[in-house]
């Protein structure tokens, strides 16, 4: 099936979760990325359990801190 | 009048005028962290007539600034950042008031300081810093430009506090602290920053002058290397630990963890 990662296009197989798809997708530490699920901020207690379907939405959002020193 | 030909190029834009120019000269705007956001954003503002800047920061200015914080000057090593930004901005535009705090931004702090302003910029360099700001203007009611840099990647957006999305309702609260890599490490590319921080004076203009859409519930992530900008929509969370349906951050205090910026392998 395909979802949209970040904008992008990607191809996952039917019934993966939030927590198998950021392994999929090589996020090194995604205990510390927000995921976003068309639209709805994700609880990280549920990305194990959340199924994503064809056509979803998904946004990785990174931590960046940077600006003054 | 000197004062109309230094700004005539804004004024001359209908979304601004004389009235919009007023306002300006009116308004008072926090900037914390006078480094690489800080650089180009308090330089926009004192350029466009913001009446008051107040620019808070506890560092002095080091050679490995300069790459970056061109607020700063090589004259200027060893100098608190505030004197030397200040010293700047007064330069750029004598008619501003600039007020110094050389100090970092704490619990005890930042409430007492960010009252006297219409608007915060968050040009700071580390989570703590970055979440204390975002609860401080929750409690406050202060509107404020989140933003974050590194490497090659910039991103910000816009917090009007109980309306739009904050901080919190993104992240929740820091990463640890020994998940963390220093800013000394990750690096950042000088553009970037001038990039971000220049948009973040871009929406607080708008802010004052009450024009646009504001960068709220949607940030917007530039990538350099490709040089793309995205814009990722977003909504309040009802889950949110600050602003959600059952707070658990009732009252301002110091996140512990003293870092600098992280984050994962960039998809």
């Amino acid at each position: 099936m395909q979802i949209i990662v970040n904008g992008k296009a990607v191809e996952a197989a039917d019934g993966i979760t939030v927590a198998q798809l950021l392994v999929e997708q090589k996020v090194q530490t995604p205990e510390y990325v927000s995921v976003e699920l068309n639209g709805e901020i994700l609880d990280r207690q549920d990305f194990a359990t959340t199924v994503v379907a064809a056509g979803d939405q998904i946004e990785f959002l990174y931590f960046m801190g940077g600006g003054a020193r | 009048m000197e004062e109309i030909e230094r700004y005539s190029r804004q004024i001359i834009l209908k979304e601004v005028g004389g009235k919009g120019q007023e306002k300006l000269l009116a308004s008072r705007v926090l900037i914390v962290g006078a480094g690489g956001l800080g650089s180009p954003a308090s330089m926009y503002l004192a350029a466009a007539g913001v009446g008051t800047i107040g620019l808070i920061d506890g560092d002095i200015v080091d050679l490995t600034n300069l790459q970056r914080q061109i607020v700063h000057s090589t004259a200027d090593i060893g100098t608190p950042k505030v004197q030397s930004a200040a010293e700047k901005l007064r330069a750029i535009n004598p008619a501003v008031q600039v007020h110094t705090y050389e100090e970092r931004v704490t619990a005890g702090n930042i409430l007492d300081i960010i009252k006297d302003y219409d608007f915060v910029i968050d040009g700071t360099d580390n989570f703590p810093a970055k979440f204390l700001i975002n609860d401080a203007c929750y409690f406050a009611g202060k509107p404020f430009s989140h933003a974050g840099i590194l490497r090659f990647d910039g991103q910000l957006f816009t917090v009007l506090p109980g309306r739009t999305a904050c901080y919190r309702c993104l992240f929740g609260g820091p990463p640890p602290a020994n998940a963390v890599p220093s800013c000394a490490q990750a690096g950042v590319l000088g553009g970037v920053a001038g990039v971000i921080g220049s948009l973040q004076a871009t929406e607080t203009l708008k802010y004052l002058l009450g024009v646009g859409e504001l960068l709220t519930d949607r940030m917007l992530v530039f990538d350099a290397l490709g040089m793309h900008f995205r814009e990722v929509g977003f909504r309040r969370n009802r889950r949110c630990p600050l602003c959600g349906e059952k707070p658990t951050i009732t009252e301002l205090r110091d996140e512990e963890q003293p870092v600098c910026d992280w984050r994962g392998t960039q998809v």
